[in-house]
């Protein structure tokens, strides 16, 4: 009985969770096997014919290959700038938690005026231009650090007050200097929260659109969410292919996922074992 | 019960563990590439400015902003918004936050599945969930039909559409909200679980008094996140409704971007700063009630 | 072909980072929006061009068409980061990106000369011509279905009263008379500005008037009436029972099979509706929104995009040839040869092929007659206000009545017009 009941909840929840979370996945799928008539319709009506390895190709080839340019540059943009975000928000996190100063309450408002202020576009794009940063990739990554630098902040903050300070005595006792005390001993206690960010904001960062279309523009700089435009305009969308772009570039989020998934169960059994 | 030690111990600045530069790379970045603009922004919000040439107008672009026919059904449709998807997101990440670290099977695959749609980007949510919100060939209203139930016309309906709305974001951001919740359940000690229970507190007795105050730094970060990204919230509402139909489900953030399109940047750069005083308002008390919790804790 | 290729492989292999152009050849950027029509006729173009003049290469850079990609060409030709050419609309949205500041005029060159003067007042600002026609000219008014007509034994109607008619009986053989797509909310705006060669023939210079803020919608009655039959559409249960939720595609796919028997629509998606439905093509017929007097019918006109060069180009030398090119009577041909014949072009010389789709037939001849044509209002006066769509989707879905929203509408504009700085607001 005792070993039934997670089994039933689990299979119950399962089924819950599928109709809630999977159907619309399911639907892309279902649109993006089909031909354009078909496609245009938008129901659920399995196909007469699939045609997958056509769109599929169609799709991959549109605008000389420009989907696998896309997948490049947003994957640069990606990597750089996640990376960027966890070191100086964990830096800043950390500083901010273990340390009262005069300063403290000017950064805890900055973070909070990042997290709530529209960013301004046109004056930002004279100011890139002044740097020499308009229009290329360096510039681009540097933009999403600072747009997304709020909320890794935040989430650090959060997560290292549950670090017990006397490891930070331990560690100075045994003679690290800061630098060594934050990257040996800190950064590796905040594994569960450093997954979080890297999950979160990699996503984040790789599914933006607004961005990039206005700090990046350029046909060699096109990034994956620009790619959808490809197939819809103001007057005609090729559902068929836009949802099957849709699917496409849905894949190196899930890849990102599903390699960090163990690690986020992982994180979490060693936090546990820790406290 | 444990409390988070504060070090009231005044702390020599040099060679203190814990240096102040280093907030200089996050800093340096932030200031040049998001505070400089946005100061800028200042500037042009009074001005007309057409991105060509600005003319300098003093206010009235704040107040021709404010007599915008919408604005105020804008207001009461932002802080709607903000507010129920903030607490749904909050009461149901929280649930399954709890759920999913619970002893329940296949704990991994429900995991993935309640994360996936975060994976899609907001423009493929968008489009999916309005074609299946369709009046009459949606699937949402074809299986209600199969029940016997007349659906409504979820995103055309003046009434309903910022709720439709409202819902796709809970669905598309509680995945997110779990995640975060369940990083904090973990690190939940399991011994004042087992303790409780020696006592023989009761399930409920055991979140109220353990789960819930411990739980804390996790849920004000999901709330204040939730809260300010339904505040500023637009890129969903934009490819769902485009406010409409009409401008029923309007947001100042909606309003907002119709203005820069429409090319009145003077006039959408003093929205903006009419919105972040906004958000200031709401979102600080938010912030100062989360934080006075903490310290008692 | 290959020339692009290598760049790519050249592109996704190192970095992505390095320019790569090629020693002796010079690339001409093009910024086009996305319709897929569009891309396809000038990729033919294109090529023709390429295979003309070996040394330049054109390389199309796509973006979001509608108020986004407005913004995006405002904001590249303010911070001088313009493609070397680029597409754009004509008369007020031309007027709004400030072309004597930014734009190379053309005046001067010996390929305006082939360009038709109705074009060529809708890419004029002061002195000066900045655009090249890149399509043909579209009519606005309402597509019908011609086997439904047939059907039913109806007639053009020349006539308001004898549209509305026969919207009714068709409703009564238990059909959709009109289509409405008010998901694509620009959709909802055709009734309206349909409607301006029926305002111009009761009040001449409204146009002028309308600019000078002496005229309004609400008080003019003429004008009015835009509004005022996408009411009685409404009120007369024609529409189809999705409009709020409908697409563009969604219509034209109800007016090739016949789920409706009108779509208030340009002409430009016969080009859609023979990508989508080729074998629908024959049944799609086309007719000017008609006015109250029967006598006098006529056809609302709309200018295709124009494709301009930005003072910041580098290459201007090359970017006229391009514009020669376009404006020549071998790109019209590959025009039609790619997505067939739309309607008359712009370009002297340019003839059509004897077999064109019916809804095109149709169209031809509000052109040949004379005087049977009014350019729309947005191609006579700078000022459209930005939310006409929302608030045509309002009085079309009977949340607000015609005159409100004409209100409404007048109020609107003003923000424009004072933005552009026009006397008298």
């Amino acid at each position: 009985m005792k070993q039934l009941r997670p089994a039933i909840l689990g299979c119950i929840t399962l089924v819950v969770f599928c109709v809630i979370f999977v159907v619309p996945f399911f639907f892309i799928a279902l649109q993006a096997v089909k031909d354009r008539q078909g496609s245009s319709l938008l129901n659920f009506s399995w196909p007469s014919e699939t045609q997958l390895w056509q769109n599929l190709v169609d799709v991959v080839q549109a605008r000389d290959y420009q989907l696998l340019l896309a997948y490049f540059n947003s994957t640069v943009i990606t990597v750089f700038s996640v990376t960027g975000l966890v070191i100086f928000a964990a830096m800043v996190g950390y500083v901010l938690q273990r340390r009262p100063s005069k300063w403290n309450k000017y950064v805890n408002f900055a973070v909070l005026a990042g997290l709530m202020i529209p960013p301004a576009v046109v004056p930002t794009i004279w100011l890139l231009q002044q740097i020499g940063l308009f229009k290329t990739i360096h510039g681009m990554i540097l933009i999403e650090i600072a747009y997304n630098l709020s909320f890794s902040i935040l989430l650090y903050r959060a997560f290292i007050a549950t670090v017990p300070r006397d490891l930070d005595e331990a560690a100075r006792i045994d003679g690290a200097k800061p630098l060594q005390l934050f990257f040996r001993v800190i950064l590796p206690l905040l594994k569960p929260v450093t997954v979080t960010n890297i999950v979160v904001q990699s996503i984040a960062i790789f599914n933006d659109f607004t961005n990039p279309l206005y700090y990046l523009p350029g046909k060699d700089n096109v990034t994956v969410q620009l790619t959808l435009y490809n197939f819809q305009s103001q007057f005609s969308t090729q559902y068929h292919l836009l949802f099957m772009n849709i699917l496409l570039v849905t894949i190196p989020p899930l890849i990102v996922f599903i390699f960090f998934n163990k690690q986020i169960v992982e994180g979490m059994t060693a936090g546990a074992v820790k406290g | 019960m444990p409390t988070a030690q504060i070090e009231k111990k005044p702390r020599k600045t040099s060679g203190s563990p814990y240096p102040l530069w280093f907030f200089l790379p996050a800093g340096v970045i932030y200031g040049v590439l998001f505070l400089v603009p946005t100061f800028a922004s200042l500037y042009f919000s009074l001005t007309r400015w057409n991105l060509f040439n600005s003319t300098f107008i003093g206010f009235e672009n704040f107040l021709s902003f404010v007599q915008e026919p919408f604005l105020i059904k804008g207001l009461i449709n932002t802080v709607i918004f903000a507010v129920s998807t903030a607490l749904l997101k909050t009461i149901i990440g929280l649930a399954l936050g709890i759920l999913l670290t619970s002893n329940i099977r296949m704990r991994g695959l429900l995991r993935t599945i309640a994360f996936f749609p975060i994976l899609v980007s907001t423009i493929g949510i968008g489009i999916t969930f309005a074609v299946m919100m369709h009046p009459t060939r949606g699937i949402i209203n074809v299986s209600l039909e199969l029940i016997g139930i007349d659906g409504p016309g979820w995103l055309t309906d003046p009434t309903l559409a910022l709720y439709s709305v409202a819902f796709v974001e809970v669905w598309r951001g509680v995945g997110l909200a779990s995640v975060i919740f369940i990083a904090g359940l973990v690190s939940i000690p399991r011994d004042y679980y087992e303790a409780a229970r020696i006592d023989g507190a009761t399930k409920w007795q055991q979140f109220k008094r353990i789960t819930l105050p411990l739980v804390q730094p996790a849920t004000a970060t999901v709330m204040i996140l939730s809260f300010v990204y339904g505040l500023r919230s637009f890129e969903l509402i934009w490819t769902m409704t485009k406010g409409g139909p009409g401008f029923s489900s309007d947001v100042i953030a909606s309003v907002i971007y119709k203005q820069y399109q429409a090319g009145f940047y003077g006039l959408s750069t003093a929205g903006n700063v009419i919105l972040f005083i906004l958000i200031a308002v709401m979102v600080m008390p938010l912030v100062a009630y989360f934080n006075r919790r903490e310290v008692d804790l | 072909m290959t020339i692009r290729l290598n760049k790519l492989l050249l592109g996704t292999t190192a970095a992505g980072l390095i320019a790569t152009a090629a020693a002796a050849e010079t690339e001409l950027t093009f910024l086009v929006d996305v319709a897929p029509d569009t891309i396809a006729v000038f990729e033919a173009i294109i090529d023709a061009f390429e295979a003309q003049n070996p040394d330049i290469t054109v390389e199309i850079e796509t973006r979001p068409s509608g108020g986004e990609g407005d913004n995006i060409v405002k904001t590249r030709l303010a911070t001088g980061e313009m493609t070397d050419v680029f597409l754009y609309n004509t008369g007020s949205l031309f007027q709004a990106i400030n072309p004597e500041n930014f734009l190379v005029p053309i005046t001067d060159q010996p390929y305006a000369d082939n360009i038709i003067d109705s074009f060529l007042q809708t890419v004029t600002a002061g002195e000066n011509v900045y655009g090249v026609p890149t399509s043909t000219a579209m009519g606005g008014g309402i597509f019908y279905n011609i086997p439904i007509y047939e059907q039913l034994g109806l007639e053009v109607p020349t006539s308001w009263e004898a549209f509305m008619a026969n919207n009714q009986a068709i409703k009564d053989a238990g059909m959709v008379a009109v289509a409405q797509t008010y998901r694509d909310t620009w959709t909802s705006q055709l009734f309206v500005l349909s409607d301006y060669y029926n305002i111009q023939a009761d009040v001449p210079d409204f146009a002028e008037l309308y600019t000078m803020n002496e005229a309004k919608i609400a008080t003019t009655p003429a004008a009015l009436r835009g509004f005022e039959k996408l009411q009685e559409v409404y009120e007369g249960g024609f529409l189809n029972e999705d409009f709020g939720a409908a697409t563009f595609d969604d219509g034209l796919r109800m007016l090739a099979n016949g789920e409706a028997a009108h779509y208030p629509m340009l002409t430009f998606a016969v080009g859609a509706i023979q990508a989508t439905y080729p074998e629908r093509l024959n049944d799609v017929g086309f007719f000017a929104q008609p006015g109250d007097d029967a006598d006098n019918n006529g056809l609302t006109v709309w200018m295709p995009s124009g494709l301009y060069i930005p003072q910041s180009s580098e290459n201007q030398e090359e970017a006229h040839k391009f514009l020669a090119f376009v404006a020549s009577v071998e790109a019209c041909d590959i025009q039609t040869a790619t997505i067939g014949a739309q309607g008359p072009y712009l370009i002297k010389g340019c003839t059509l092929p004897d077999e064109v789709p019916p809804a095109v037939a149709d169209l031809l001849p509000y052109f040949q007659d004379g005087g049977q044509t009014a350019p729309a209002l947005e191609f006579l006066s700078p000022i459209k206000g930005p939310a006409l769509e929302q608030i045509t989707v309002e009085v079309g879905s009977g949340i607000r009545n015609a005159l409100d929203g004409a209100e409404l509408y007048d109020n609107d504009v003003r923000k424009q017009a004072q933005q552009l700085g026009l006397p008298n607001w």
